[in-house]
């Protein structure tokens, strides 16, 4: 009984730190429509700041000062800078757009704050709120208080009460408030919330100050319980997903209602995880948030305007002949023969990288390019395969590569089996979910792989050796060339015409008795297989491979910034899929080579998925489209009769009108006669719209 | 009577407006006179959804002028010609659909009318309405949407209103239903324009006609003059 009352109090209080960091992710998605990934960051950046601020070692200045520098002025600037910068482009942008940018300045936070604050040497901790320093005689009951048996800091009382706070005085903004139910009324309707007289933009600005402020709120609360730390801060706040979904992302109260949950199940797993029987032993504290994401998407009904608002998908397709594709596939092994003679060592290493990398990349292009399936899980599905390599063909047989394909495909198949009625969004975060619970319950149960030691030989065929460095880049290459042929024909079969057709209208292709379900099962194996097979060969180029290789975040090329740079690349495109993983692997040798760039190669990958906001078709299709445009206006002038200019876009920036009469000039009381008259107010027109 | 005294509350002169390179306002003039009525008619892809988009600023005029109220106001941007007194019900349903009904009405306050006055009349004129204040505003029939966006022009007592396709999707009771509405608003002197493709329903209560062809205004006058150029737009006669 004892242990159920303390299990409940420590619920309540880590109940309330998910609550804080969830409630403004719901407060961003219904005043913008947009998913934060980057909540996280936001206030892992926050907390950094007011380390900055706060410390000690730093510029010390008082806690309220601080305070109120950072919530105050830092992050209702960074909200509003975000939203004039990059968000501002995205209300019309395609789901996959609307998902990656964010995930972009989620992992250009991140960076920059490592750049900003190097974990090597600045060691920033920050103290409890009304903790004593360290060394004082005060004892502990100074700061601590006891309920019901159980001792509290002062800093966890605040916690509980600042998100009690939070929540209600949110529930009241966002729904007595004319400002807070414009906020909503905007991402409703963009151009009717103008119609009424609410200025959009301003709006949408001011939604992602309050998020940040709340975002900032949070990390400067939770960073002294946790650890002031890039990715764990983060992190956590991606646990807090899970709880906002209970809420669909749109109610507060359900979301406190999550949060307690969370904090409910993580509490007692840290009580009774250890009396689990054995099957059980996977669920751990590390993967309970992850679970409760993965069954509470399952279980919530998929809210409906969550897929309303964005666009349709309209990125353009490329269709190569076969001859193109086999060209382009001859010269990359062509390539392959030809860079170890000039490339040597570490170079060559991250060369290698990026090939198998751009393999595990080139899986999601027919899965998100041609059927619009959303997967953050296939470094995953990679990590799969080079699991399965290192059990069955750690010494490099070939016939290895097959088990691999099989087990990847049927993995991929289980994953997609319960998410099949999930789109957009919510399918991004189940399989974000999966990743996550691949890295914390299944890559860590292999004795060596999971200390980044499970030794994967290279491949070899028999009386052939492919050992060297040239050799395994060669077959590299070639896998890279055959499957991407495959792929660039795949589009042009019935079976890419299937997933084209899925992707632009998925009720058309019920209507026209297109089995979804088994289309969706056999493009998720297909993609999980090939992204297996990349993680088979990434770990053979290695030597040896381990969780870290495969992690969503953390480690040296994390899966998120994967997905990010194959967007980047282009991920319609065999050729962006190339692109995206050389990048990645390629960023930080350049970083290395040229030190006064270093940073900014560090900072790149996030920075490249912000850009997206501004050409969604990626990288590839804008090269081609520039080049195409370059020989098109050289024909147009080759005949000189080119068409009429495109009208100027800047005819609407003008705000205040003119005062014009019509049939010749009016004078001023003349004017205000016919107001009266009319009613008209143009007093109102330049007026403070948004805070009246 | 100077010049000014009779400017028209809404006109649009010789206004041009494309979409990217494809011009589909060829040089339109159009007038609302003050207090009437003005039915803007035409087929399918005639223009007439752009020329509104134009005079509410949603759209720009490539060439060619806007004036409300004797002003020019090209360029003006939609949120300021609203708080102006511009109510402008869109095509579809005007309404939030994750907003209440109260919610709805109160996003219509930005004009300057008090919440409580905005309500009021909302509700004393469409009692439905005000049995449904907390309801979700998608969750109301197809009907009791239109009537919800058709309030909001009733109950801020607009120098201009204009309304695109009242009538789309909805059973002919109703739509006479709400263009009595229409005509009660216009009556306390409201300028009114109002969109539709199917002119029978709205040549009752229309002042003057305006019908539009191919992005041109091809006719325009009082109702009862204009039957032959109606039918000549819709199925295509030569005129």
């Amino acid at each position: 009984m004892r242990d159920l009352l303390t299990v409940l109090v420590l619920a309540l209080s880590s109940g309330a730190i998910y609550a804080l960091a969830a409630s403004g992710l719901v407060v961003t998605y219904t005043t913008s429509g947009i998913f934060n990934f980057a909540h996280g960051a936001i206030a892992m950046f926050a907390a950094f700041m007011y380390w900055q601020l706060r410390s000690g070692d730093a510029w010390h200045l008082p806690a309220p000062v601080a305070l109120l520098l950072v919530l105050g002025v830092f992050a209702p600037a960074l909200g509003y800078a975000i939203d004039r910068l990059i968000m501002r482009r995205l209300h019309d942008a395609s789901p996959i757009t609307r998902i990656v940018v964010p995930i972009g300045l989620l992992v250009a936070l991140i960076q920059l704050a490592s750049v900003i604050w190097p974990p090597d040497r600045v060691n920033a901790t920050l103290h409890l709120f009304f903790e004593k320093p360290k060394g004082s005689a005060s004892n502990a009951s100074a700061t601590t208080l006891s309920i019901g048996g159980v001792h509290l800091t002062y800093h966890q009382v605040i916690v509980f009460v600042v998100a009690l706070v939070v929540a209600l005085a949110l529930r009241l903004f966002l729904y007595r408030t004319r400002t807070g139910i414009a906020m909503r009324a905007v991402v409703d309707n963009r151009d009717l919330a103008a119609l009424n007289g609410a200025d959009a933009d301003r709006v949408s600005s001011m939604s992602w100050a309050l998020g940040s402020m709340l975002a900032a709120l949070a990390g400067i609360l939770i960073a002294p319980i946790l650890a002031l730390d890039q990715v764990q801060l983060t992190l956590l706040v991606i646990n807090a997903y899970a709880v906002a979904m209970v809420g669909k992302l749109r109610s507060l109260p359900l979301t406190v209602v999550g949060a307690l949950i969370l904090g409910l199940a993580i509490e007692s797993t840290k009580k009774y995880g250890n009396h689990l029987p054995h099957a059980f032993n996977w669920i751990t504290v590390d993967t309970v948030p992850v679970l409760m994401l993965f069954i509470v998407l399952l279980v919530v009904p998929q809210d409906r305007e969550s897929l309303i608002g964005a666009a349709r998908d309209r990125t353009r397709v490329p269709m190569p002949t076969v001859a193109h594709a086999v060209l382009a596939g001859a010269g990359l092994v062509a390539a392959a023969v030809i860079v170890p003679s000039f490339v040597h060592g570490n170079a060559l290493g991250s060369v290698g990288y990026g090939l198998a990398l751009a393999i595990v990349a080139l899986s999601l292009v027919p899965l998100i390019g041609f059927a619009g399936q959303i997967s953050l899980a296939q470094l995953g599905f990679a990590g799969v395969g080079a699991v399965v390599m290192f059990k069955v063909g750690a010494d490099g047989n070939p016939l290895a590569l097959l088990a691999v394909i099989v087990v990847c495909a049927a993995v991929g198949a289980l994953v997609a089996l319960p998410v099949l009625r999930l789109r957009g969004l919510y399918l991004a975060l189940a399989t974000m979910a999966f990743a996550l619970f691949l890295e914390k319950a299944v890559f860590t149960r292999f004795d060596k792989f999971k200390d980044g030691d499970g030794a994967i030989g290279r491949i070899r065929l028999p009386g052939l050796s492919l050992r060297s460095d040239r050799a395994n880049l060669v077959v590299m290459a070639f896998v890279f060339a055959v499957i991407g042929v495959g792929v660039a024909e795949l589009r042009r079969g019935p079976f890419g015409r299937r997933l084209q057709a899925m992707k632009d209208s998925p009720a058309a292709c019920t209507t026209l008795g297109l089995d979804l379900t088994r289309t969706k099962l056999q493009i998720f194996a297909l993609s999980s297989a090939i992204a297996g097979l990349g993680g088979a060969l990434l770990g053979g180029w290695r030597g040896k491979a381990g969780p870290e290789q495969f992690s969503l975040l953390q480690g040296a090329l994390p899966g998120l910034p994967l997905v990010l740079l194959a967007v980047v690349g282009g991920i319609t495109a065999v050729a962006g899929a190339l692109l995206g993983g050389l990048l990645l692997a390629l960023m930080p040798l350049v970083g290395d080579a040229v030190p006064t760039i270093r940073n900014l190669m560090t900072v790149a990958p996030g920075l490249a998925g912000i850009s997206l906001a501004r050409n969604p078709s990626g990288a590839v299709a804008q090269m081609s489209d520039n080049v195409r445009a370059l020989l098109f206006r050289r024909r147009r002038d080759d005949d000189s009769g080119a068409d009429g200019e495109e009208p100027p876009d800047d005819l609407r920036a003008r705000l205040v009108p003119e005062l014009v009469g019509v049939g010749g000039p009016a004078s001023a009381a003349e004017l205000r006669a016919l107001d009266d008259e009319l009613g008209l107010s143009w007093g109102r027109c330049d007026g403070d719209p948004a805070d009246q | 009577m100077t010049p000014i005294e009779a400017a028209p509350v809404l006109e649009l002169r010789d206004v041009r407006a494309a979409y990217g390179r494809i011009e589909v306002l060829h040089g339109i003039s159009l007038q609302v006179p003050a207090g009437k009525v003005v039915a803007l008619l035409g087929p399918n892809g005639a223009g007439k959804t752009t020329a509104l988009k134009v005079a509410t600023g949603q759209h720009p005029a490539t060439a060619g002028h806007v004036h409300v109220g004797g002003r020019h106001v090209n360029g003006c941007r939609p949120d300021a010609l609203a708080r102006l007194g511009v109510c402008t019900i869109p095509e579809g349903r005007g309404i939030f659909r994750n907003l209440t009904v109260r919610e709805n009405l109160r996003m219509a306050t930005y004009g300057g009318t008090s919440e409580s006055v905005v309500l009021d009349r909302a509700f004393h004129r469409f009692p439905r309405l005000g049995d449904r204040r907390n309801q979700l505003a998608g969750t109301l029939s197809g009907g009791e949407q239109q009537m919800l966006a058709v309030a909001r022009g009733l109950a801020v007592d607009p120098a201009l209103l204009l309304i695109d396709e009242l009538s789309m999707g909805l059973a002919p009771l109703i739509v006479a239903e709400l263009y009595e509405l229409v005509a009660a608003i216009a009556a306390e002197g409201v300028s009114v324009l109002v969109v539709e493709q199917f002119a029978r329903t709205v040549l009752g209560v229309a002042d003057l006609a305006v019908v539009m062809q191919h992005g041109n205004v091809v006719a325009s006058g009082v109702p009862s003059d204009l039957q032959a150029e109606l039918s000549a737009a819709y199925f295509g006669a030569s005129a």
